[in-house]
C-alpha cells in the first residue's frame, strides 16, 4: 500500500544544505499499522510529509496505493491525496470558518460529490458528535475538534491514514478515547495506518515500529500486539 | 466549480463584514468615476438637445468695430427667416445713488426677437420688455451686487440717466465668464442714441442674429459668405460649431476630473490589496489544510479569487449606487461653470463603464496578494515554517505590468491623448514611489535609530509598530500622504496665482488702468493724476492695425490656404500695438535683439513679436510682415521674439514697434496708476470722469475679485474631487486598522497579561498613530511644496509662495484625522477579555 525506497530529503537555505532524512526504505502492506517514532528533529514529520505527497524527496521514491508519486506535480499529488489519503494532525487543523459537518464534507465536495451529507453525519455520530454537526471549531473542545478531524479523515474512505501526533494536544483520558477511535475506525475500514508519535505506549499498539534517528532508520521491528 | 463557490461562501462567513469594509475602499473611487461619467453623458445629451439654445440663434455674424456693408445687408435680407441686430460698445457707467461709482461695461442695444431659442432670464421676469420705453437699462446681476444697486435705481450711461429695470441672469449664447471684464448692460436703440456714445466711441461692434428657414443650412451660408465677403474679417458662429467647441472643452474638463477621481480609485485599490494581503495571510493555514485534503493549487486560488471578486463586485455595486448620488450633487457643485441647466438622467453605459473600470483595477490589485495562495505548500499543515525560501514569482512581475497597462489604458481612454495618459501614469508612479520610498525609509529608520534606553515603554512600542510585521506605515503614508499632497497643492497653487496677480512685495505696481485716452487728452490726464497724488506709472500709445501680409504672401491668400499652418486668428484679428524705446518689466526677449528706436522713414521696421504669436504665425527672426495701419501699409521684420507675463495685469502687447515710426498714426493711449485704496481709486476715476467722460477705467482689484471668484469655483470643483481621495484615504486607513485588529487584540491581551496598564496601551496606540499622521502630513506637504514649486517655475513662471500657516494647518488636520480614525477603529481593543481572544481563530 505504501512503498518507500531510498528516501532522502535535503533542504537548501542561504547556500547551506541540511539533510534531514537519508536513505529511508520500507514497504507497508494494505491494512497494516505502523508507528514512526524518534526524538525531535529525527525526521519523523519530514518522512510523513514525503509519504503523504506533501513534499518532494531529494532522492528516492514513494508509491501510494500503487501510484508512484515521485514524478507527479503538486496538483497530481493533490488528486492522489484526495482519492487515497486521510490525515489527522496534532493541532487538528479544522477550517475555522466551517461547521463540524462542513469540515467533514470538504474532501468529498472537493472531489465533486455533494451527496454524502448523511454519511458525514453518521461519521460524526460514530465519533460521538452527532449533536454537534453545526458547531464551529471555536465552539468545540480540543478532543472534540480532533474527533471531527478523524471523521473528516475517513469520509473519503482512504486507503491510508496518516496521523501526526494525534494525541499530542489532548489530555490523557481524551487521548485514550481518541486512540481507541483511530484504531477502531482503522479496523472497520481496513485502512493502512501510519502514526507519527513520541508516545511509545501508543506506538506499541501498532503492528510495526520504525525508529528514526538523525534522519535515518535506526530500527524497524514488529511489535508483539496484533 | 460548485466546491469553489460553496467553499468561498462558507469560508467568508466569519469575515463578511470585514470584506464589505475592504470593498468600501474602492467605493468612493468608483462613485467618482460613475458620477462624473454619467454627468458628462447628461451634459453631452443636453448640449445635443439644447444646442440651438447654446447660441440662441441658428447663425450669428459679428463685425468687430465696423458696420456691415450694404452688400452684406442685401445678402442678409436674401436669407429669409427672422433677424435681430445688436450694437455694442465699451463705456463707463456710473451710479448717482451710489456716490457716482463707476465701472467699465459693455453697452448693448438689441433690436428684434433674439434669443430665438432658449430663455433669457431676468429678475424680475419680463424686465427686458421694459427697455422698449427707452427709460430703462437691464444690468448684469454681478453689477447690481457689486454696487448694491436695485431695480428702480438710477444708472448714468454717457449723457443719459436711465432707470435700472432689473438683473440679467442668463442670456443664451454666452456664459457669465464673457462678462468678467466688462459686465453687460442692455438698453434700447433709442436710449443708445440718447447716450451720445455712438458719436464719441469709435469701437462699435455689430452683431446679427438669424433664425433661418428650416431648409437653410447655417454652415453652408457661412462657407458661402466667407467666399463672397473674403475681405471682411467677420466672425461667424453656428450651432454645429458651438456644439463642437463646447463638446471639446467639456471633454477636457471631464477627463481632468476623471483622472482626479481615478487617483481615489487607485488609492482604494492599494487599500484593498493591503487588506487582502493581511486577510490571505490569516488564511494560509486553511489553504494548507485544503491542499492536504486534495485541493489543487488552482482550486484553492479560485476559492479566494471568488472572494476577491466578491469584494470588487460589492465595491462596484455600492460605488455605482453612490456614483448616481454624486451625479445628483455634481450639477450643484459645477453650476457656475456650466453655460446651461443640465437634464438629469442616469447614463447606464457610464455607470457600467465606471463600475467595470473600478472592478478591473480592484481585481488586478487583489490578485497581488492572492497569487501567494498558489504557492502555499500543504506541508504548512504539519510544519509551522518551511526550511526553504520560495523563488520569485514571475506572475507577480507580470501583474505589475498589467496594473501599469490598466492605468495607462484608462488615462489614455479618458484623455484621448497618449502623451497625457503616459504623463499621468508616470506622475502616479513617481508620487506613489516617493511616498512608498519615504515609508520604507521611515520603517527602516524606526528599526535602526530609535534609542532604546532613553525612551519610555509607550514610545518604544509605538515607534516599533512602525517597522514590525503587519505595520501600516506604507499604506498610511500612501493614503494620507496622497490626500494631503492633492489638497495642499491646490491651496498653494491658488495662493501662488493670487500673489502673482496681486504682485505681493511690489506695492508700487499699478492697479488702476485708464484707456480710450485720445491723443489730445494724454497730457492733461497726466496732469490730473499728478495733482491728485497718483502720477502715471505706465503710459502706452495704442495704434490699431491689421496684418495684411506675411513672408511675401497676402493674408487673404494665407487664409484660403488650409495647409499654410498659420493660425487663422492671427490673420483676422485687429492688432492693438504700441511703440516704445525699451521693454517693460513684464517682458523678456528670448530671441534676437529688441530695437527701441529707428530713424523716420525706415523701409523695413524692426518689430518685436510675442512668443506665442510668433509660433501661431510660424515666423522666425528676420521674416517679413506687412501691417495695414488704418489704410497705410507698413513693412516690418521680426527683430526679436518676447515672452510676456500676461497674468500680470498691465498693458501688454502682441506686437511692439520701435519709436520713430508710428507717432503720426491715429492712436489712443492706455495709462495706469497706483491707487492706495478703493476709495482713492473711486476718487481718481471721478476726477478723470469730470473732465473726460469718454475715458474708461478698470480697477484691477475689482477685476481680481472677479477672477478670484472664478478661481474659487474651479478650486471648489477640484477640492470636491480631491475630497474623494481624502475620504478614501480615511476608509483605507480604517480598513487597515480593522484588518489588523485581531492581531492587535492578541498583542494587547498578551501585554495586558504581562502587566501593561490600559493607560500604557492607549499611549502606545497614540504614539504610533501620531507619528504616522505627522509623517504622512509632512511627506504629503513636502510633495505639495515641491509640486507647487515646479508648477510655479515651469507653468506659471512666477516666484513660489511659502505659506507656513497653511502647511501647519494641513499637518495638524492630517494628524488629527489619523489619530481619530486609528483610535476609533481600535476602540475596545484594550477591553477584550484574554480568554475570548486566545480561543478565537480568526
Amino acid at each position: 500500500m505504501l512503498k518507500v525506497e531510498g528516501l532522502t530529503k535535503t533542504y537548501r537555505s542561504a547556500g547551506n544544505a541540511l539533510t534531514v532524512l537519508r536513505d529511508v526504505s520500507f514497504d507497508l502492506p494494505a491494512g497494516s499499522t505502523v508507528a514512526v517514532v524518534g526524538p525531535s528533529g529525527s525526521g519523523k514529520t519530514t518522512l510523513l510529509g514525503l509519504c503523504a505527497g506533501l513534499d518532494r524527496p531529494t532522492h528516492g521514491s514513494v508509491t501510494v496505493a500503487g501510484e508512484s508519486i515521485g514524478g507527479m506535480d503538486e496538483d497530481a499529488r493533490a488528486l492522489v491525496r484526495n482519492a487515497h489519503v486521510g490525515f489527522v494532525f496534532q493541532n487538528f487543523q479544522l477550517i475555522p470558518t466551517l461547521t463540524a459537518l462542513e469540515n467533514v464534507l470538504v474532501p468529498v465536495e472537493l472531489a465533486g460529490d455533494a451527496t454524502r451529507e448523511d454519511e458525514a453525519r453518521a461519521l460524526l455520530a460514530r465519533v460521538g458528535l452527532g449533536e454537534r454537526c453545526d458547531h464551529y471549531p471555536v465552539q468545540l473542545s480540543g478532543g472534540e475538534q480532533q474527533r471531527v478531524a478523524l471523521a473528516r479523515a475517513f469520509i473519503n474512505r482512504p486507503k491510508i491514514l496518516f496521523c501526526d501526533e494525534p494525541t499530542g494536544n489532548l489530555d490523557g483520558e481524551t487521548a485514550a478515547a481518541m486512540v481507541d477511535l483511530v484504531f477502531g475506525l482503522n479496523r472497520e475500514h481496513g485502512t493502512t495506518l501510519v502514526l507519527v508519535t513520541h508516545d511509545l505506549e501508543l506506538a506499541r499498539r501498532c503492528q510495526r515500529i520504525i525508529r528514526l534517528k538523525g534522519g535515518a532508520v535506526a530500527s524497524d521491528e514488529a511489535t508483539t500486539v496484533e | 466549480m460548485t466546491f469553489i463557490l460553496k467553499m468561498a461562501w462558507r469560508d467568508s462567513r466569519a469575515s463578511r463584514r470585514r470584506l464589505v469594509l475592504v470593498s468600501l475602499s474602492v467605493v468612493l473611487g468608483i462613485a467618482a468615476l460613475v458620477g462624473i461619467g454619467s454627468f458628462a453623458d447628461n451634459l453631452k445629451l443636453t448640449v445635443e438637445q439644447q444646442s440651438r439654445a447654446l447660441l440662441g440663434a441658428d447663425l450669428v455674424i459679428q463685425a468687430p468695430r465696423a458696420k456691415f456693408t450694404d452688400e452684406a445687408e442685401a445678402y442678409f435680407k436674401s436669407l429669409g427667416g427672422e433677424r435681430s441686430s445688436e450694437l455694442s460698445l465699451g463705456s463707463m457707467v456710473s451710479f448717482p445713488t451710489r456716490g457716482n461709482q463707476r465701472r467699465l461695461v459693455q453697452i448693448r442695444a438689441l433690436e428684434g426677437g433674439f434669443p430665438f431659442y432658449g430663455d433669457l432670464v431676468t429678475e424680475p421676469a419680463g424686465a427686458m420688455a421694459k427697455l422698449g420705453t427707452g427709460d430703462y437699462a437691464l444690468l448684469e446681476e454681478t453689477l447690481l451686487i457689486q454696487f448694491g444697486v436695485q431695480a428702480g435705481d438710477e444708472v448714468m450711461i454717457g449723457q443719459k440717466t436711465l432707470k435700472v429695470a432689473g438683473a440679467l441672469k442668463k442670456i443664451p449664447g454666452e456664459s457669465a465668464a464673457v462678462a468678467m471684464f466688462a459686465p453687460r448692460v442692455y438698453i434700447s436703440s433709442a436710449a443708445m442714441e440718447a447716450t451720445g456714445l455712438l458719436k464719441s466711441k469709435t469701437f462699435i461692434t455689430h452683431r446679427e442674429y438669424f433664425r433661418l428657414p428650416p431648409a437653410r443650412d447655417p454652415d453652408a451660408i457661412v462657407k458661402d459668405m466667407k467666399e463672397k465677403f473674403r475681405k471682411q474679417r467677420w466672425r461667424y458662429s453656428t450651432v454645429e460649431e458651438r456644439k463642437r467647441d463646447l463638446g471639446q472643452s467639456l471633454k477636457d474638463v471631464f477627463s481632468f476630473i476623471s483622472l482626479v477621481g481615478f487617483v481615489a480609485l487607485f488609492l482604494g485599490a492599494v487599500g484593498v490589496a493591503s487588506a487582502m494581503h493581511v486577510y490571505i495571510r490569516q488564511k494560509i493555514a486553511t489553504v494548507a489544510v485544503l491542499r492536504c485534503l486534495g485541493a489543487s493549487a488552482r482550486t484553492s486560488f479560485a476559492v479566494y479569487l471568488v472572494q476577491g471578486a466578491g469584494v470588487g463586485i460589492v465595491g462596484a455595486i455600492l460605488g455605482a449606487v453612490l456614483g448616481v448620488t454624486v451625479q445628483v450633487v455634481l450639477p450643484v457643485v459645477m453650476k457656475d461653470l456650466m453655460p446651461f441647466t443640465v437634464h438629469f438622467f442616469v447614463s447606464w453605459p457610464a455607470v457600467g463603464k465606471g463600475a467595470l473600470a473600478g472592478l478591473v483595477i480592484c481585481l488586478l490589485f487583489t490578485l497581488l496578494p492572492l497569487l501567494a495562495i498558489r504557492r502555499v505548500s500543504p506541508l504548512l499543515a504539519i510544519r509551522s515554517a518551511l526550511g526553504e525560501t520560495p523563488a520569485a514569482d514571475p506572475l507577480r512581475l507580470g501583474l505589475f505590468f498589467a496594473i501599469a497597462a490598466a492605468i495607462l489604458g484608462f488615462a489614455v481612454w479618458q484623455t484621448g491623448h497618449w502623451a497625457t495618459g503616459l504623463g499621468f501614469t508616470l506622475a502616479m508612479a513617481v508620487g506613489f514611489a516617493t511616498l512608498a520610498g519615504v515609508a520604507l525609509l521611515v520603517s527602516w529608520a524606526a528599526r535602526r535609530f530609535v534609542p532604546r534606553k532613553t525612551l519610555s515603554y509607550a514610545w518604544r512600542q509605538g515607534l516599533a509598530n512602525l517597522h514590525r510585521p503587519n505595520n501600516r506605515t506604507v499604506l498610511l503614508l500612501l493614503s494620507l500622504g496622497l490626500g494631503t499632497f492633492l489638497m495642499l497643492t491646490l491651496v498653494l497653487t491658488r495662493q501662488t496665482l493670487v500673489s502673482k496677480m496681486l504682485g505681493i512685495g511690489d506695492g508700487a505696481r499699478p492697479n488702476l488702468m485708464f484707456f480710450d485716452i485720445q491723443d489730445d487728452q494724454a497730457a492733461r490726464l497726466a496732469a490730473i493724476m499728478k495733482e491728485n497724488g497718483a502720477p502715471l506709472l505706465v503710459e502706452a500709445p495704442i495704434v490699431t492695425m491689421r496684418l495684411s501680409g506675411l513672408k511675401g504672401r497676402s493674408a487673404e491668400d494665407l487664409l484660403k490656404d488650409e495647409k499654410s499652418g498659420v493660425a487663422a486668428w492671427t490673420l483676422r484679428r485687429e492688432y492693438r500695438s504700441t511703440y516704445r524705446t525699451e521693454l517693460s518689466d513684464t517682458e523678456k526677449v528670448t530671441e534676437g535683439k529688441f530695437i527701441g528706436r529707428v530713424a523716420p522713414g525706415e523701409a523695413r521696421v524692426p518689430v518685436s513679436i510675442e512668443a506665442g504669436l510668433a509660433k501661431d504665425l510660424q515666423v522666425k527672426l528676420d521674416d517679413t510682415l506687412t501691417f495695414d495701419v488704418q489704410g497705410v501699409p507698413l513693412n516690418g521684420y521680426v527683430a526679436s521674439i518676447r515672452e510676456v507675463e500676461w497674468q500680470r495685469m498691465q498693458p501688454n502687447f502682441f506686437v511692439v514697434f520701435p519709436a520713430g515710426v508710428l507717432e503720426a498714426a491715429p492712436k489712443t493711449f492706455v495709462a495706469a496708476v497706483r491707487a492706495a485704496s478703493p476709495a482713492e481709486s473711486a476718487r481718481l476715476q471721478q476726477a478723470v470722469a469730470r473732465e473726460f467722460p469718454g475715458i474708461s477705467a478698470i480697477d484691477l482689484s475689482l477685476l481680481l475679485q472677479t477672477v478670484m471668484g472664478i478661481l474659487e469655483k474651479v478650486a471648489f470643483v477640484v477640492t470636491f474631487m480631491a475630497a474623494f481621495t481624502v475620504m478614501t484615504g480615511i476608509i483605507v486607513l480604517a480598513g487597515a486598522v480593522l484588518t489588523g485588529r485581531f492581531q492587535r487584540i492578541r498583542e494587547t491581551v498578551l501585554l495586558r497579561t504581562l502587566g501593561a496598564t490600559r493607560r500604557q496601551l492607549r499611549q502606545i496606540q497614540l504614539v504610533e498613530y501620531a507619528v504616522l499622521g505627522i509623517l504622512a502630513a509632512v511627506t504629503g506637504g513636502g510633495l505639495a511644496v515641491a509640486g507647487n514649486a515646479l508648477l510655479a517655475k515651469y507653468l506659471f513662471k512666477t516666484a513660489v509662495v511659502w505659506s507656513p500657516g497653511v502647511l501647519l494647518v494641513a499637518v495638524l488636520a492630517s494628524v488629527a484625522i489619523t489619530l481619530v480614525t486609528g483610535l476609533v477603529a481600535n476602540r475596545g481593543i484594550v477591553d477584550h477579555p484574554p480568554l475570548e481572544v486566545l480561543r478565537q481563530e480568526t
